[in-house]
């Protein structure tokens, strides 16, 4: 971290994308002393404030290569988020960040990519598509399996259709439900993995909701991954972001610093303990 | 490491050690009686002092009484460690304004805080500071409020003569005796004090006393005191480091037992002087042009502290005193290389109900059904 966690800075919002009819796009750009440039690596999120009302952890879903602008997807789940809602271009919010250690890309260079994501929670995953399919000579084959509960919960789905076949990847979609025009498959995600083949090059980046995080595991260590090679996204309240606060301890680990992205084989004594 | 030295003050000279704080421009604070209990306050001399006053401390009570002695320090603790003095209750972090133009501007609002001296710190206080030093104050960005207050703190320390019946300082290997990080430590005797110097600032001050040097006999004297104050504590750790002695067991049946017990009020966590939590939150100004963003201690015991989208991850009671005292005991090694919890045991005295987990700890550590 090269700019000082505890002191915001200014950012004015450059566009705003409606995705669904709970989640927006951002794009901001930083003002004010620019001599830091704003880096960041995909994974890793900035605190976002409005004024008056307070911060959220919002991942960053952009290209660290794009250096004059950053985005954040956003779902609106409270009074922070709603008002985000309500901005628009020239409107102004405060950042802290980046924070926490994001994806091991450089790590996973010349890999086999599959990325697991479940429900709304895969704003920490589009960075990963996004810098792939950015480089994608720099990786092996990108799988991307999605799911959520209700196809009304799908966005993206252009995007989705857009990116399946680009240099090879392949997006695969399922929802729990089902429904009418829903053209992907119905069931949990843990059900998408039949459609990869796990190899020594095969690494895999997870996140959703900790009981998809952890089936999803199981599955892919049947299929012969190893836990090295598995990477999952945790989400816990955040505050100060920067390790003092206390209010993402898991078990030892200070999610916003050692986090948010951690080696399963890490976390693993850590995950599926109910109110730990 | 600093040499150490020693000199002899006699009671009566006391009010000398005060004044010498106060020439080199400290603000002084020393224990006084307020409210029932002992608090850290600025005195002006050595009268403020809750002298020949005893604390009777057991699990759910605090009392004051007058005790036999003469003296300046014949009790334990009150609530309070020096964990209030540097890592603000409440502290605003940075103001922002919204110009005319829309853009915000940020202005921090650093404490410029006097320099402190405190007499009267126990070990246990000590080294719940030096575990706070290493949460605050480690990395590149060390906390900037806790920074500031922790830089000019001269320190007197005084080696504890009378634990109450809720300090377990020697199980944890923290006391009844000063070790290190004081500037000056005091070993009181009914005629004075045993002054001896910590660092090259306290052995500064000890040389403008210009004390005599001490008796043998009151060396010794205050040897016998330490090891009369080392066995008259009954309380114990099952051991020093639990280190996932107590992450292992998260279904442990006990928990259960602790939770249906326990309040959730977090008075244990507001009394520890080790507990770090704390919250930010926005407070605008009326006219909507401004607003501060501050910071308050906070509680894992709160159902807000592990709030996430849509509840808390510790929604019952039993999960939030898990954590509080899996964090303390086990999670601290990792963290920090060792227990988070130094035996001052005043979240025993401050719990409304009493939970003595010294009691509780050997439940959780044996078999589901064992006794």
């Amino acid at each position: 971290m090269d700019t000082d966690p505890h002191f915001p800075r200014a950012a004015i919002i450059r566009d705003r994308i409606q995705e669904a009819p709970t989640v927006f796009t951002l794009r901001l750009e930083p003002e004010g002393d620019t001599s830091v440039p704003f880096r960041f690596t995909p994974g890793q999120f900035n605190m976002v404030g409005v004024m008056g009302l307070g911060e959220v952890p919002l991942s960053i879903v952009s290209d660290p290569s794009d250096l004059d602008f950053f985005d954040h997807t956003v779902r609106i789940v409270g009074r922070v988020t709603g008002a985000m809602a309500r901005m628009g271009p020239g409107d102004r919010v405060s950042i802290r960040g980046p924070f926490g250690n994001g994806w091991p890309m450089d790590a996973t260079r010349g890999r086999d990519i599959v990325l697991v994501s479940g429900g709304l929670g895969c704003a920490p995953l589009v960075s990963v598509v996004n810098y792939v399919v950015r480089r994608r000579e720099d990786f092996g084959a990108l799988t991307v399996l999605h799911g959520v509960k209700n196809p009304r919960d799908l966005f993206w789905k252009e995007r989705f259709s857009r990116l399946n076949g680009i240099g090879g990847t392949r997006v695969f979609l399922t929802s729990d439900t089902g429904g009418s025009g829903w053209e992907g498959a119905v069931g949990p995600v843990t059900n998408l993995i039949e459609n990869i083949s796990v190899t020594k090059k095969t690494t895999a980046k997870i996140c959703g909701p900790e009981p998809m995080m952890i089936a999803t595991v199981r599955k892919l260590l049947d299929q012969g991954l190893a836990e090295e090679d598995l990477w999952v996204s945790l989400e816990r309240n955040m505050q100060c972001a920067a390790g003092f606060c206390g209010h993402c301890q898991l078990g030892e680990m200070f999610v916003c610093r050692s986090g948010p992205v951690f080696r399963y084989s890490e976390i693993k004594n850590r995950l599926g303990i109910r109110g730990l | 490491m600093t040499e150490e030295s020693r000199g002899f003050l006699e009671r009566e000279r006391f009010r000398e050690l005060f004044d010498r704080l106060v020439l080199r421009g400290y603000q002084t604070l020393a224990p006084v009686v307020r409210d029932g209990t002992i608090v850290y306050e600025e005195v002006s001399g050595p009268e403020d002092l809750p002298r020949g006053l005893r604390d009777l401390q057991t699990p759910g009570s605090y009392r004051l009484e007058a005790g036999e002695s003469g003296r300046f320090f014949s009790w334990a603790n009150g609530p309070q460690a020096l964990k209030p003095l540097l890592f603000a209750p409440r502290e605003i972090l940075w103001e922002t304004r919204r110009e005319s133009d829309g853009a915000l501007s940020f202005s921090s609002s650093s404490p410029s805080p006097r320099p402190l001296a405190v007499i009267g710190i126990r070990a246990c206080d000590l080294s719940a500071l030096a575990l706070s030093d290493r949460h605050f104050g480690k990395g590149p960005f060390p906390d900037p409020g806790y920074a500031l207050r922790r830089r000019d703190l001269f320190l007197v320390a005084v080696d504890c003569s009378h634990p109450a019946d809720t300090c377990f300082c020697v199980s944890t290997g923290d006391g009844p005796e000063a070790q290190s990080g004081f500037d000056l430590a005091l070993g009181e005797l009914d005629s004075g004090f045993l002054v001896r110097s910590g660092s090259e600032k306290g052995r500064e001050l000890l040389r403008e006393l210009s004390l005599p040097p001490p008796e043998s006999s009151m060396e010794e004297a205050l040897k016998r005191q330490a090891d009369q104050a080392r066995s008259s504590q009954t309380r114990r750790l099952p051991s020093r480091n639990l280190r996932n002695a107590l992450a292992s067991r998260p279904d442990h049946p006990h928990w259960n037992n602790l939770a249906a017990r326990c309040l959730s009020c977090g008075n244990c966590t507001s009394v520890c002087p080790t507990c770090f939590c704390f919250s930010e939150r926005e407070e605008p100004a009326l006219d909507g042009h401004s607003s501060l963003h501050l910071r308050e201690w906070d509680s894992c015991f709160t159902a807000g502290h592990s709030y996430i989208h849509p509840g808390p991850l510790r929604g019952e009671t039993r999960f939030r005193y898990r954590q509080w005292l899996t964090h303390k005991l086990d999670y601290w090694h990792d963290q920090y290389g060792r227990s988070g919890c130094v035996g001052c045991g005043r979240c025993l005295s401050w719990c409304p109900v009493g939970i003595d987990f010294t009691e509780d700890l050997p439940l959780l550590l044996g078999e589901p059904d064992g006794h």
